[in-house]
Protein backbone atom coordinates (compact mmCIF):
# COMPACT_ATOMS: atom_id res chain seq x y z
CA UNK A 1 0.00 0.00 0.00
CA UNK A 2 0.83 3.61 0.25
CA UNK A 3 2.81 3.53 -2.92
CA UNK A 4 1.26 6.51 -4.51
CA UNK A 5 -0.13 5.49 -7.82
CA UNK A 6 2.33 6.97 -10.23
CA UNK A 7 0.34 7.32 -13.33
CA UNK A 8 -2.97 8.62 -12.11
CA UNK A 9 -5.23 8.13 -15.00
CA UNK A 10 -3.45 10.67 -17.04
CA UNK A 11 -1.92 10.41 -20.41
CA UNK A 12 -4.67 12.16 -22.30
CA UNK A 13 -4.01 14.88 -24.69
CA UNK A 14 -0.27 14.57 -24.58
CA UNK A 15 0.22 14.28 -28.19
CA UNK A 16 -0.89 11.93 -30.83
CA UNK A 17 1.30 9.01 -30.08
CA UNK A 18 -0.63 6.22 -28.53
CA UNK A 19 1.18 4.09 -26.10
CA UNK A 20 0.10 1.01 -24.26
CA UNK A 21 -0.69 2.36 -20.82
CA UNK A 22 1.74 1.09 -18.29
CA UNK A 23 -0.39 0.59 -15.26
CA UNK A 24 0.93 0.06 -11.84
CA UNK A 25 0.09 -3.31 -10.32
CA UNK A 26 -0.20 -1.78 -6.90
CA UNK A 27 -3.57 -1.27 -5.39
CA UNK A 28 -4.18 1.52 -2.97
CA UNK A 29 -4.68 -0.31 0.27
CA UNK A 30 -5.29 2.70 2.49
CA UNK A 31 -9.05 2.20 2.96
CA UNK A 32 -8.57 -1.46 3.75
CA UNK A 33 -5.94 -0.71 6.35
CA UNK A 34 -8.13 1.97 7.85
CA UNK A 35 -10.86 -0.56 8.20
CA UNK A 36 -8.51 -3.16 9.64
CA UNK A 37 -7.34 -0.78 12.33
CA UNK A 38 -10.87 0.33 13.04
CA UNK A 39 -11.91 -3.26 13.63
CA UNK A 40 -8.80 -3.91 15.66
CA UNK A 41 -9.57 -0.98 17.94
CA UNK A 42 -13.15 -2.10 18.28
CA UNK A 43 -12.27 -5.64 19.28
CA UNK A 44 -9.51 -4.56 21.62
CA UNK A 45 -11.86 -2.26 23.45
CA UNK A 46 -14.88 -4.49 23.61
CA UNK A 47 -13.40 -7.87 24.37
CA UNK A 48 -13.23 -8.96 27.98
CA UNK A 49 -9.98 -10.63 28.72
CA UNK A 50 -10.27 -12.01 32.17
CA UNK A 51 -13.27 -13.99 33.09
CA UNK A 52 -14.67 -12.92 36.41
CA UNK A 53 -13.16 -14.62 39.41
CA UNK A 54 -15.30 -16.19 42.03
CA UNK A 55 -15.11 -17.49 45.53
CA UNK A 56 -16.95 -20.61 46.49
CA UNK A 57 -19.07 -20.43 49.57
CA UNK A 58 -21.17 -23.00 51.33
CA UNK A 59 -23.73 -21.83 53.79
CA UNK A 60 -24.80 -23.93 56.74
CA UNK A 61 -28.14 -25.65 56.52
CA UNK A 62 -30.76 -24.71 59.07
CA UNK A 63 -29.65 -26.32 62.32
CA UNK A 64 -32.03 -28.80 63.90
CA UNK A 65 -34.04 -27.30 66.75
CA UNK A 66 -32.80 -27.79 70.28
CA UNK A 67 -29.63 -26.85 72.11
CA UNK A 68 -26.61 -26.30 69.90
CA UNK A 69 -23.51 -28.40 70.42
CA UNK A 70 -20.68 -26.70 72.25
CA UNK A 71 -18.28 -24.86 70.04
CA UNK A 72 -14.74 -26.16 70.29
CA UNK A 73 -11.93 -23.70 69.67
CA UNK A 74 -14.39 -21.25 68.25
CA UNK A 75 -13.83 -17.59 67.62
CA UNK A 76 -16.84 -15.45 66.87
CA UNK A 77 -16.42 -12.32 64.82
CA UNK A 78 -19.05 -9.64 64.86
CA UNK A 79 -18.83 -7.33 61.87
CA UNK A 80 -20.33 -3.92 62.18
CA UNK A 81 -20.28 -0.41 60.72
CA UNK A 82 -17.14 1.54 59.76
CA UNK A 83 -15.30 -1.72 58.99
CA UNK A 84 -14.99 -2.56 62.66
CA UNK A 85 -14.65 -6.10 63.90
CA UNK A 86 -15.39 -7.27 67.41
CA UNK A 87 -14.52 -10.77 68.47
CA UNK A 88 -14.54 -13.14 71.37
CA UNK A 89 -13.20 -16.65 71.82
CA UNK A 90 -15.24 -19.61 72.91
CA UNK A 91 -18.83 -19.58 74.06
CA UNK A 92 -20.83 -16.47 74.70
CA UNK A 93 -21.80 -15.76 78.28
CA UNK A 94 -24.15 -12.93 79.09
CA UNK A 95 -23.54 -10.92 82.25
CA UNK A 96 -26.11 -12.88 84.26
CA UNK A 97 -25.65 -16.38 82.89
CA UNK A 98 -26.91 -19.29 85.05
CA UNK A 99 -23.59 -21.13 84.85
CA UNK A 100 -21.92 -18.30 86.71
CA UNK A 101 -19.17 -17.87 84.10
CA UNK A 102 -17.61 -14.44 83.72
CA UNK A 103 -19.37 -12.31 81.14
CA UNK A 104 -17.90 -12.32 77.64
CA UNK A 105 -15.87 -9.28 76.74
CA UNK A 106 -15.78 -8.11 73.15
CA UNK A 107 -12.39 -7.13 71.81
CA UNK A 108 -11.98 -4.84 68.85
CA UNK A 109 -9.79 -5.31 65.83
CA UNK A 110 -9.69 -4.11 62.22
CA UNK A 111 -8.94 -5.33 58.74
CA UNK A 112 -5.31 -4.22 58.66
CA UNK A 113 -2.46 -6.71 58.60
CA UNK A 114 -1.58 -5.69 62.15
CA UNK A 115 -5.12 -6.37 63.29
CA UNK A 116 -7.07 -9.28 61.94
CA UNK A 117 -4.21 -11.02 60.16
CA UNK A 118 -1.96 -11.03 63.23
CA UNK A 119 -4.81 -12.09 65.46
CA UNK A 120 -5.77 -15.03 63.27
CA UNK A 121 -2.17 -16.13 62.90
CA UNK A 122 -1.90 -16.29 66.69
CA UNK A 123 -5.26 -17.90 67.29
CA UNK A 124 -4.68 -20.49 64.64
CA UNK A 125 -1.02 -21.05 65.47
CA UNK A 126 -1.32 -24.81 65.76
CA UNK A 127 -2.79 -25.27 62.28
CA UNK A 128 -0.43 -22.76 60.73
CA UNK A 129 2.61 -24.49 62.21
CA UNK A 130 1.40 -27.89 61.02
CA UNK A 131 0.76 -26.60 57.54
CA UNK A 132 4.13 -24.87 57.42
CA UNK A 133 5.77 -28.19 58.30
CA UNK A 134 3.84 -29.97 55.57
CA UNK A 135 4.63 -27.21 53.09
CA UNK A 136 8.35 -27.59 53.88
CA UNK A 137 8.11 -31.30 53.18
CA UNK A 138 6.19 -30.58 50.02
CA UNK A 139 8.87 -28.16 48.92
CA UNK A 140 11.60 -30.71 49.62
CA UNK A 141 9.68 -33.09 47.33
CA UNK A 142 9.19 -35.66 50.06
CA UNK A 143 5.44 -35.10 49.97
CA UNK A 144 3.32 -35.28 46.85
CA UNK A 145 1.09 -32.35 45.98
CA UNK A 146 -2.16 -34.25 46.34
CA UNK A 147 -1.10 -35.75 49.65
CA UNK A 148 -0.10 -32.30 50.83
CA UNK A 149 -3.50 -30.89 49.95
CA UNK A 150 -5.29 -33.72 51.69
CA UNK A 151 -3.15 -33.49 54.81
CA UNK A 152 -3.51 -29.73 54.93
CA UNK A 153 -7.28 -29.99 54.81
CA UNK A 154 -7.10 -32.62 57.56
CA UNK A 155 -5.16 -30.14 59.67
CA UNK A 156 -7.65 -27.33 59.15
CA UNK A 157 -10.48 -29.71 59.95
CA UNK A 158 -8.85 -30.89 63.18
CA UNK A 159 -10.49 -30.01 66.49
CA UNK A 160 -7.30 -28.22 67.53
CA UNK A 161 -7.69 -25.78 64.63
CA UNK A 162 -10.06 -22.91 65.20
CA UNK A 163 -13.56 -22.55 63.87
CA UNK A 164 -14.55 -19.05 62.85
CA UNK A 165 -18.09 -17.82 63.10
CA UNK A 166 -18.89 -14.66 61.22
CA UNK A 167 -21.91 -12.70 62.30
CA UNK A 168 -22.95 -9.40 60.88
CA UNK A 169 -25.21 -6.63 62.09
CA UNK A 170 -27.34 -4.45 59.84
CA UNK A 171 -24.52 -1.95 59.30
CA UNK A 172 -21.81 -4.24 57.98
CA UNK A 173 -21.14 -4.22 54.27
CA UNK A 174 -20.75 -7.12 51.90
CA UNK A 175 -17.12 -6.18 51.41
CA UNK A 176 -16.49 -6.72 55.13
CA UNK A 177 -17.89 -10.23 54.91
CA UNK A 178 -15.79 -11.08 51.85
CA UNK A 179 -12.62 -9.59 53.35
CA UNK A 180 -13.24 -11.61 56.47
CA UNK A 181 -13.65 -14.86 54.52
CA UNK A 182 -10.55 -14.00 52.54
CA UNK A 183 -8.41 -13.39 55.58
CA UNK A 184 -9.61 -16.64 57.14
CA UNK A 185 -8.59 -18.47 54.01
CA UNK A 186 -5.16 -16.85 54.03
CA UNK A 187 -4.70 -17.81 57.67
CA UNK A 188 -5.63 -21.47 57.04
CA UNK A 189 -8.87 -21.40 58.95
CA UNK A 190 -10.72 -24.25 57.29
CA UNK A 191 -13.89 -24.10 59.31
CA UNK A 192 -15.56 -20.86 58.39
CA UNK A 193 -19.20 -20.28 59.11
CA UNK A 194 -20.98 -17.30 57.63
CA UNK A 195 -24.60 -16.49 58.02
CA UNK A 196 -25.32 -17.46 61.60
CA UNK A 197 -27.82 -15.09 63.15
CA UNK A 198 -26.45 -12.80 65.81
CA UNK A 199 -27.93 -13.54 69.23
CA UNK A 200 -29.90 -10.78 70.91
CA UNK A 201 -27.46 -10.70 73.82
CA UNK A 202 -24.52 -10.40 71.45
CA UNK A 203 -26.25 -7.62 69.58
CA UNK A 204 -26.95 -5.74 72.80
CA UNK A 205 -23.33 -6.04 73.88
CA UNK A 206 -22.14 -4.93 70.45
CA UNK A 207 -24.36 -1.86 70.62
CA UNK A 208 -22.86 -0.80 73.94
CA UNK A 209 -19.39 -1.27 72.41
CA UNK A 210 -19.99 0.87 69.37
CA UNK A 211 -21.63 3.43 71.59
CA UNK A 212 -25.17 3.61 70.44
CA UNK B 1 33.30 18.90 -8.61
CA UNK B 2 30.56 16.43 -8.69
CA UNK B 3 27.20 17.62 -7.72
CA UNK B 4 25.83 15.59 -4.89
CA UNK B 5 23.16 13.56 -6.40
CA UNK B 6 20.24 12.93 -4.16
CA UNK B 7 18.82 9.58 -4.89
CA UNK B 8 15.28 10.10 -5.79
CA UNK B 9 13.24 7.52 -4.00
CA UNK B 10 9.64 7.29 -3.20
CA UNK B 11 8.84 8.81 0.20
CA UNK B 12 6.53 5.97 1.06
CA UNK B 13 7.39 2.95 3.14
CA UNK B 14 6.35 -0.55 2.49
CA UNK B 15 3.57 -1.12 4.94
CA UNK B 16 2.82 -4.71 4.09
CA UNK B 17 4.23 -6.21 7.30
CA UNK B 18 2.25 -3.75 9.40
CA UNK B 19 -0.93 -4.60 7.56
CA UNK B 20 -0.23 -8.29 7.98
CA UNK B 21 0.13 -7.75 11.68
CA UNK B 22 -2.99 -5.64 11.88
CA UNK B 23 -5.04 -8.34 10.22
CA UNK B 24 -3.51 -11.01 12.37
CA UNK B 25 -4.56 -9.10 15.46
CA UNK B 26 -8.02 -8.43 14.08
CA UNK B 27 -8.46 -12.13 13.44
CA UNK B 28 -7.19 -12.98 16.90
CA UNK B 29 -9.49 -10.57 18.66
CA UNK B 30 -12.47 -11.56 16.55
CA UNK B 31 -12.02 -15.19 17.40
CA UNK B 32 -11.28 -14.76 21.08
CA UNK B 33 -13.65 -11.94 21.88
CA UNK B 34 -16.45 -12.62 24.25
CA UNK B 35 -18.63 -9.63 24.40
CA UNK B 36 -19.40 -7.76 27.50
CA UNK B 37 -23.13 -7.78 27.86
CA UNK B 38 -24.84 -4.52 28.63
CA UNK B 39 -25.66 -4.65 32.30
CA UNK B 40 -28.55 -2.80 33.86
CA UNK B 41 -26.44 -1.64 36.77
CA UNK B 42 -22.76 -1.15 37.50
CA UNK B 43 -21.56 -3.27 40.36
CA UNK B 44 -18.12 -3.12 41.90
CA UNK B 45 -17.48 -6.48 43.52
CA UNK B 46 -15.05 -6.69 46.43
CA UNK B 47 -11.62 -8.17 45.83
CA UNK B 48 -10.42 -11.50 47.11
CA UNK B 49 -7.46 -13.84 46.83
CA UNK B 50 -9.61 -16.47 45.18
CA UNK B 51 -8.57 -17.24 41.62
CA UNK B 52 -11.23 -19.67 40.50
CA UNK B 53 -12.82 -18.55 37.27
CA UNK B 54 -16.54 -18.37 37.11
CA UNK B 55 -18.18 -21.24 35.24
CA UNK B 56 -20.20 -20.34 32.14
CA UNK B 57 -23.41 -22.04 33.07
CA UNK B 58 -24.77 -19.93 35.87
CA UNK B 59 -27.84 -18.47 37.40
CA UNK B 60 -26.63 -15.04 38.36
CA UNK B 61 -28.11 -12.76 40.98
CA UNK B 62 -26.62 -9.29 41.11
CA UNK B 63 -27.08 -7.05 44.13
CA UNK B 64 -26.27 -3.38 43.70
CA UNK B 65 -25.27 -0.99 46.47
CA UNK B 66 -28.87 -0.01 47.12
CA UNK B 67 -29.84 -3.60 47.71
CA UNK B 68 -31.76 -4.11 44.46
CA UNK B 69 -31.59 -7.64 43.11
CA UNK B 70 -31.07 -8.31 39.42
CA UNK B 71 -31.57 -11.67 37.84
CA UNK B 72 -29.79 -13.24 34.90
CA UNK B 73 -29.15 -16.62 33.30
CA UNK B 74 -26.00 -17.47 31.37
CA UNK B 75 -27.70 -19.28 28.51
CA UNK B 76 -30.04 -17.79 25.92
CA UNK B 77 -32.02 -20.95 25.35
CA UNK B 78 -32.64 -21.42 29.08
CA UNK B 79 -33.59 -17.75 29.32
CA UNK B 80 -36.28 -18.12 26.72
CA UNK B 81 -37.72 -21.30 28.22
CA UNK B 82 -37.74 -19.70 31.65
CA UNK B 83 -39.65 -16.74 30.31
CA UNK B 84 -42.29 -19.00 28.80
CA UNK B 85 -42.86 -20.76 32.09
CA UNK B 86 -42.79 -17.59 34.17
CA UNK B 87 -45.25 -16.02 31.76
CA UNK B 88 -47.65 -18.91 32.28
CA UNK B 89 -47.19 -18.84 36.03
CA UNK B 90 -47.76 -15.11 36.51
CA UNK B 91 -50.21 -14.64 33.63
CA UNK B 92 -48.06 -11.99 31.95
CA UNK B 93 -48.15 -12.20 28.17
CA UNK B 94 -45.04 -11.70 26.05
CA UNK B 95 -45.09 -11.45 22.28
CA UNK B 96 -42.46 -13.06 20.06
CA UNK B 97 -40.46 -9.88 19.72
CA UNK B 98 -40.26 -9.44 23.46
CA UNK B 99 -39.29 -13.07 23.97
CA UNK B 100 -36.56 -12.64 21.38
CA UNK B 101 -35.26 -9.57 23.18
CA UNK B 102 -35.35 -11.42 26.48
CA UNK B 103 -33.15 -14.10 25.00
CA UNK B 104 -30.39 -11.53 24.60
CA UNK B 105 -30.87 -9.87 27.96
CA UNK B 106 -28.04 -10.44 30.40
CA UNK B 107 -29.93 -9.45 33.50
CA UNK B 108 -32.83 -7.32 34.62
CA UNK B 109 -34.21 -5.86 37.80
CA UNK B 110 -37.90 -5.26 37.31
CA UNK B 111 -41.07 -6.94 38.43
CA UNK B 112 -42.54 -9.39 35.97
CA UNK B 113 -45.57 -7.19 35.33
CA UNK B 114 -43.23 -4.42 34.13
CA UNK B 115 -41.09 -6.77 32.10
CA UNK B 116 -42.94 -6.46 28.74
CA UNK B 117 -42.62 -2.68 28.93
CA UNK B 118 -38.97 -3.03 29.94
CA UNK B 119 -38.26 -5.27 26.96
CA UNK B 120 -39.92 -2.84 24.56
CA UNK B 121 -37.71 -0.03 25.77
CA UNK B 122 -34.47 0.67 23.96
CA UNK B 123 -31.14 0.01 25.61
CA UNK B 124 -30.68 3.66 26.60
CA UNK B 125 -34.21 3.92 27.94
CA UNK B 126 -33.73 0.86 30.12
CA UNK B 127 -31.15 2.61 32.25
CA UNK B 128 -33.73 5.21 33.20
CA UNK B 129 -36.57 2.71 33.41
CA UNK B 130 -39.02 3.22 36.24
CA UNK B 131 -39.88 1.46 38.46
CA UNK B 132 -36.65 -0.50 38.61
CA UNK B 133 -36.66 -1.65 42.18
CA UNK B 134 -35.06 -5.00 41.58
CA UNK B 135 -36.71 -8.39 41.30
CA UNK B 136 -38.98 -8.73 44.34
CA UNK B 137 -37.73 -11.26 46.87
CA UNK B 138 -39.74 -10.66 50.00
CA UNK B 139 -41.60 -13.61 51.44
CA UNK B 140 -45.01 -12.50 50.17
CA UNK B 141 -43.98 -11.93 46.60
CA UNK B 142 -40.81 -13.86 45.96
CA UNK B 143 -40.47 -13.66 42.20
CA UNK B 144 -36.72 -14.12 42.44
CA UNK B 145 -37.28 -17.55 43.90
CA UNK B 146 -39.42 -18.61 40.94
CA UNK B 147 -36.97 -17.19 38.45
CA UNK B 148 -34.12 -19.08 40.08
CA UNK B 149 -36.01 -22.31 40.43
CA UNK B 150 -37.30 -22.41 36.86
CA UNK B 151 -34.07 -21.27 35.23
CA UNK B 152 -32.00 -23.75 37.25
CA UNK B 153 -34.27 -26.54 36.04
CA UNK B 154 -33.93 -25.28 32.47
CA UNK B 155 -30.15 -25.08 32.72
CA UNK B 156 -30.07 -28.60 34.06
CA UNK B 157 -32.24 -29.83 31.21
CA UNK B 158 -29.90 -28.26 28.68
CA UNK B 159 -26.87 -29.62 30.52
CA UNK B 160 -28.19 -33.19 30.53
CA UNK B 161 -29.31 -33.06 26.89
CA UNK B 162 -25.89 -31.84 25.84
CA UNK B 163 -24.23 -34.47 27.94
CA UNK B 164 -26.39 -37.29 26.59
CA UNK B 165 -25.80 -36.06 23.07
CA UNK B 166 -22.05 -35.99 23.61
CA UNK B 167 -22.17 -39.47 25.09
CA UNK B 168 -24.23 -40.80 22.19
CA UNK B 169 -21.77 -39.31 19.72
CA UNK B 170 -18.85 -40.69 21.69
CA UNK B 171 -17.36 -37.22 22.22
CA UNK B 172 -15.81 -36.16 25.45
CA UNK B 173 -18.19 -33.86 27.28
CA UNK B 174 -16.59 -30.72 28.65
CA UNK B 175 -19.60 -28.83 29.97
CA UNK B 176 -19.96 -27.91 33.59
CA UNK B 177 -22.92 -28.37 35.85
CA UNK B 178 -24.99 -25.24 36.31
CA UNK B 179 -24.06 -23.20 39.35
CA UNK B 180 -25.45 -20.30 41.29
CA UNK B 181 -23.48 -17.10 41.30
CA UNK B 182 -23.97 -13.97 43.32
CA UNK B 183 -22.38 -10.71 42.32
CA UNK B 184 -22.80 -8.04 44.91
CA UNK B 185 -21.39 -4.57 45.27
CA UNK B 186 -18.75 -4.22 47.96
CA UNK B 187 -20.55 -1.26 49.43
CA UNK B 188 -23.90 -3.03 49.65
CA UNK B 189 -25.07 -3.71 53.16
CA UNK B 190 -24.57 -7.33 54.02
CA UNK B 191 -28.21 -7.75 55.03
CA UNK B 192 -29.33 -7.20 51.45
CA UNK B 193 -27.06 -9.99 50.26
CA UNK B 194 -28.29 -12.06 53.17
CA UNK B 195 -31.85 -11.78 51.84
CA UNK B 196 -30.64 -13.23 48.57
CA UNK B 197 -28.80 -16.01 50.42
CA UNK B 198 -32.02 -16.69 52.29
CA UNK B 199 -33.93 -17.07 49.03
CA UNK B 200 -31.41 -19.70 47.97
CA UNK B 201 -31.19 -21.54 51.28
CA UNK B 202 -35.00 -21.72 51.42
CA UNK B 203 -34.73 -23.77 48.26
CA UNK B 204 -32.08 -25.99 49.86
CA UNK B 205 -29.33 -24.50 47.73
CA UNK B 206 -26.31 -23.97 49.93
CA UNK B 207 -23.34 -23.60 47.61
CA UNK B 208 -22.63 -20.48 45.62
CA UNK B 209 -19.94 -18.77 43.66
CA UNK B 210 -19.46 -15.25 44.91
CA UNK B 211 -18.06 -13.11 42.15
CA UNK B 212 -15.06 -11.12 43.26
CA UNK B 213 -12.41 -9.09 41.53
CA UNK B 214 -8.75 -9.91 41.74
CA UNK B 215 -6.82 -8.85 44.82
CA UNK B 216 -5.09 -5.55 44.33
CA UNK B 217 -8.23 -3.60 43.64
CA UNK B 218 -9.81 -1.31 46.14
CA UNK B 219 -10.22 -2.75 49.59
CA UNK B 220 -10.65 -1.26 52.97
CA UNK B 221 -7.67 -3.25 54.16
CA UNK B 222 -4.15 -2.35 53.16
CA UNK B 223 -2.12 -4.95 51.31
CA UNK B 224 -1.80 -8.12 53.30
CA UNK B 225 1.57 -9.31 54.44
CA UNK B 226 1.04 -12.83 53.18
Amino acid sequence: MAEIAESGGGGHGKGGKKRAKKQSTRVDMTPMVDLAFLLLTFFVLTSTFSKPKSMELSLPAEPPPGPQPELKNGVTFLLTKDDKIFYYAGEFYAADNPKGKPATELKETNFSSEGLHKLLMEQNKWANDEIDKLAAQNKAKTLADTTFKRMASDVTGNTLAITALIKTDDQATYRNAIDMLDELKICNVGKRVLGVEMMASEYALLQTKIGK
Amino acid sequence: MGKIKIHKSSPSIDMTPMVDLAFLLVTFFMLTASFRMAEPVIVDPPSSVSDKTLPENTVLVTVDNNGRAFFGVGNGQARRNTLTQMSAKYGVKFNDKQAKKFEGLSSFGVEIKDLPRYLDASEAERLKFQPQKGVPLDSLNNQLRDWIQISATELNVIYTTNKDKALADGVEFKGEKPRYAIKADGKAKYIYVKDVFKTFTDMKIYTFNLITSMEGGSTVAPAKAH
